[in-house]
């Protein structure tokens, strides 16, 4: 099922949660929202599902108005944060819900429900477990069992709400492989909501990153990461070195020393770039120089911290082979390999990169 | 247990421990007050009512002027307790559930009956319905008769008893929050069915706990219930109005022995609720925390 949000804006009281936004989701995606908090992420979920109303805009379902309906008649499947589970009703009674709602006519008989029910648990990975109250369950197992519960209904869309933000990591990273593969078995369009990129970049087809309200970029994990729209989906995703220099005459400067990078414009600027994204092969006066302060071993590689410029100026974090050994107050020269420039953050952090530049 | 040995063992006192003789202190005091004053008095109530033997106390409940103020009491209880049900569900779902303007007025007016004097309220419905008012003539010659009748009884211990199950549920709902309502709403049930299926499971042993609370306070209501009863023995006499009434006369016997009636119902409330406790203390914790 496609989802379509045309102009859609939700304000609460005065405060606006979500600015006016648009956003296609195609059939089948697996799509995560990605954001800090009150990036408005779940507000937009919410709003999706029919939780919230939006206060301009339309959602569409396909080729249908969802906006007119009820949460009730949206069909969506919906996985709480906390999963909710019924808390005084058995594990199979929680998967039958859905089904025993329905009205008569449409409603199967018990011993199909149940029979739906079972299939479901067996589905998720829990059989057997039909019997215990959430209560009696893992974090891991309630977490499967919502899931279990929305899929029931047979949902048009499935709508999960930070599904593993309350797990313990390694719960986490098992989890998320399964979703995907639920996902892909199920085929159902989904949409997650979740604070962790790692976590939105592994699992999802395409990230829509969030920040006050706004989406700040769509694409696919590799786009998100090699091509950041702005200073904000920069700094947000992977690891990012921020650098204030100056341009003129085609060449970028901090401090007044070029660094061996071109860029047209001219003023005041603001460089990123990935503290691994770098090379030591620099023409003799250019590039970014300076006196090694701290270091530790991160991973494959060792993070060298350096303070640039002679008397203790801009610390920037680096990273370089764990083989090669540094100590303090060695002096490391480089310059980044691939690079981004965005004006001042703090005027606007929306903006469009000035320059892009892969070396 | 640890502490314990800890403290033991390192030769100071834990610092939330007490010596022994402060525990024991403190204890028969607490023990020594409860025995002064609820011990005796209703020993008291159970040995005067049994002076002059069973057969007079007996007598005395038998009597066609108790027994009418046993069906009075009765028939109140079973009007008032579920009227108050009702509402008290409804206040605390609007207040536990919902954001809106006017919710600690809303609060703070459940508390009300909590505040004011039983008499008051009493007063209140006398001053509302009364001959002098503006529609106790109006009633009066329609033939409706609310004061110093059942209904003045019924309205003013649905007043005094008001805040019972409301006052249970409130906290109860608020920290249940609104997620498994909105499970069930995406589920695809119905208003009606998530009340039903989802609200009232999770609520229901407070529930059963307000309404205990609720009717041994309307089987007990005096104040309020004297003002606009009009006392008329066999009509509308309640057991407590039925109680001050024999005791007025001196008939001692046969007022205690409604007296213990009384507070029989208290100790069977009271059982009830302790048995509640322990048979389902697992499940009231289960259902206030996840």
């Amino acid at each position: 099922m496609d989802v379509t949000l045309r102009k859609i804006a939700k304000e609460f009281g005065s405060t606006a949660a979500l600015h006016e936004l648009s956003l296609d989701i195609r059939s089948g995606e697996l799509i995560a929202l990605l954001g800090p908090s009150g990036s408005g992420k779940t507000t937009l979920l919410r709003l999706i599902a029919g939780l919230e109303t939006p206060s301009a805009g339309t959602v569409m379902f396909g080729e249908e108005d969802a906006a007119r309906r009820p949460v009730q008649d949206r069909r969506v499947g919906f996985v709480f944060q906390h999963y909710a589970l019924f808390r005084h009703m058995t594990v199979l009674e929680n998967v039958s819900f859905g089904l025993s709602v329905r009205p008569r006519a449409s409603r199967p008989t018990a011993s199909e429900t149940r029979r739906r029910a079972l299939e479901l648990l067996d589905f998720v990975q829990l059989p057997g477990l039909g019997g215990r109250y959430p209560a009696q369950l893992s974090g891991g197992q309630r977490q499967r069992v919502a899931l279990a519960r929305a899929l029931a209904i047979e949902p048009r869309v499935l709508l999960l709400d930070e599904p593993f933000g309350a797990l313990d990591a390694q719960v986490r990273r098992d989890l998320r492989r399964w979703l995907r593969e639920v996902h892909d078995r199920t085929g159902h369009t989904t949409i997650f909501v979740t604070h962790d990129q790692e976590e939105a970049m592994e699992l999802a087809d395409r990230v829509v990153v969030m920040s006050q309200g706004r989406i700040e970029q769509v694409g696919t994990p590799d786009e998100i990461h090699d091509a950041p729209a702005s200073a904000f989906v920069h700094g947000f995703i992977g690891e990012s070195v921020k650098l204030p220099v100056e341009i003129g005459q085609g060449i970028i400067r901090h401090a007044g020393r070029p660094l061996g990078l071109r860029a047209h414009g001219r003023g005041a600027s603001t460089l990123y770039f990935r503290p691994h994204e770098i090379s030591r092969i620099v023409s003799p006066g250019e590039g970014l120089s300076g006196t090694v302060v701290s270091y530790r071993r991160v991973g494959g590689l060792r993070r060298v911290e350096l303070a640039l410029g002679p008397d203790d100026g801009e610390r920037v974090e680096i990273d370089i082979p764990a083989g090669e050994q540094v100590s303090t107050g060695d002096t490391i020269t480089f310059r980044p390999t691939n690079w981004r420039l965005y004006p001042e953050p703090a005027a606007d952090e929306g903006h469009r990169p000035l320059e892009v530049k892969y070396a | 247990m640890p502490s314990d040995t800890l403290a033991l063992g390192a030769g100071i006192p834990a610092p939330t421990t007490e010596a022994p003789w402060a525990r024991r202190a403190l204890m028969l005091a607490a023990f020594g007050f409860l025995a002064l004053f609820l011990a005796l008095p209703l020993a008291s109530v159970f040995t005067e009512a049994f002076r002059q033997g069973p057969a007079a106390w007996l007598a005395a409940l038998t009597e066609p002027d108790a027994l009418a103020a046993m069906r009075l009491t009765l028939t109140v209880t079973a009007i008032a307790v579920p009227a108050n049900v009702v509402f008290g569900v409804a206040a605390a779902w609007a207040i536990a559930k919902f954001e809106f303007r006017g919710k600690a007025l809303l609060i703070s007016l459940i508390d009300l009956p909590f505040s004011v004097s039983p008499v008051i309220s009493g007063l209140v419905y006398v001053l509302l319905f009364g001959s002098g008012s503006l529609i106790g003539p109006w009633l009066a010659h329609h033939g409706v008769e609310i004061l110093f009748a059942v209904p003045g009884i019924v309205l003013a211990t649905i007043f005094v008893t008001f805040p019972f199950v409301a006052r249970e549920l409130i906290p109860l709902m608020q920290d249940q929050g609104t997620t498994e309502e909105e499970a069930a709403l995406s589920l695809g049930a119905s208003g009606w069915q998530t009340f039903r299926r989802v609200t009232l499971p999770n609520i229901r042993w407070g529930l059963l706990y307000g309404v205990l609370l609720c009717t041994a306070r309307a089987m007990g209501e005096f104040g309020a219930v004297s003002v606009v009863s009009g006392h008329i023995r066999g009509e509308t006499n309640t057991m407590p109005l039925h109680v001050e009434i024999l005791y007025n006369e001196y008939n001692f016997v046969a007022a205690f022995a409604v007296a213990s009636l009384l507070a029989c119902l208290a100790l069977v409330t009271l059982t009830v609720k302790t048995l509640l406790e322990i048979r389902y203390g697992a499940a009231l914790a289960a259902t206030r925390k996840h």
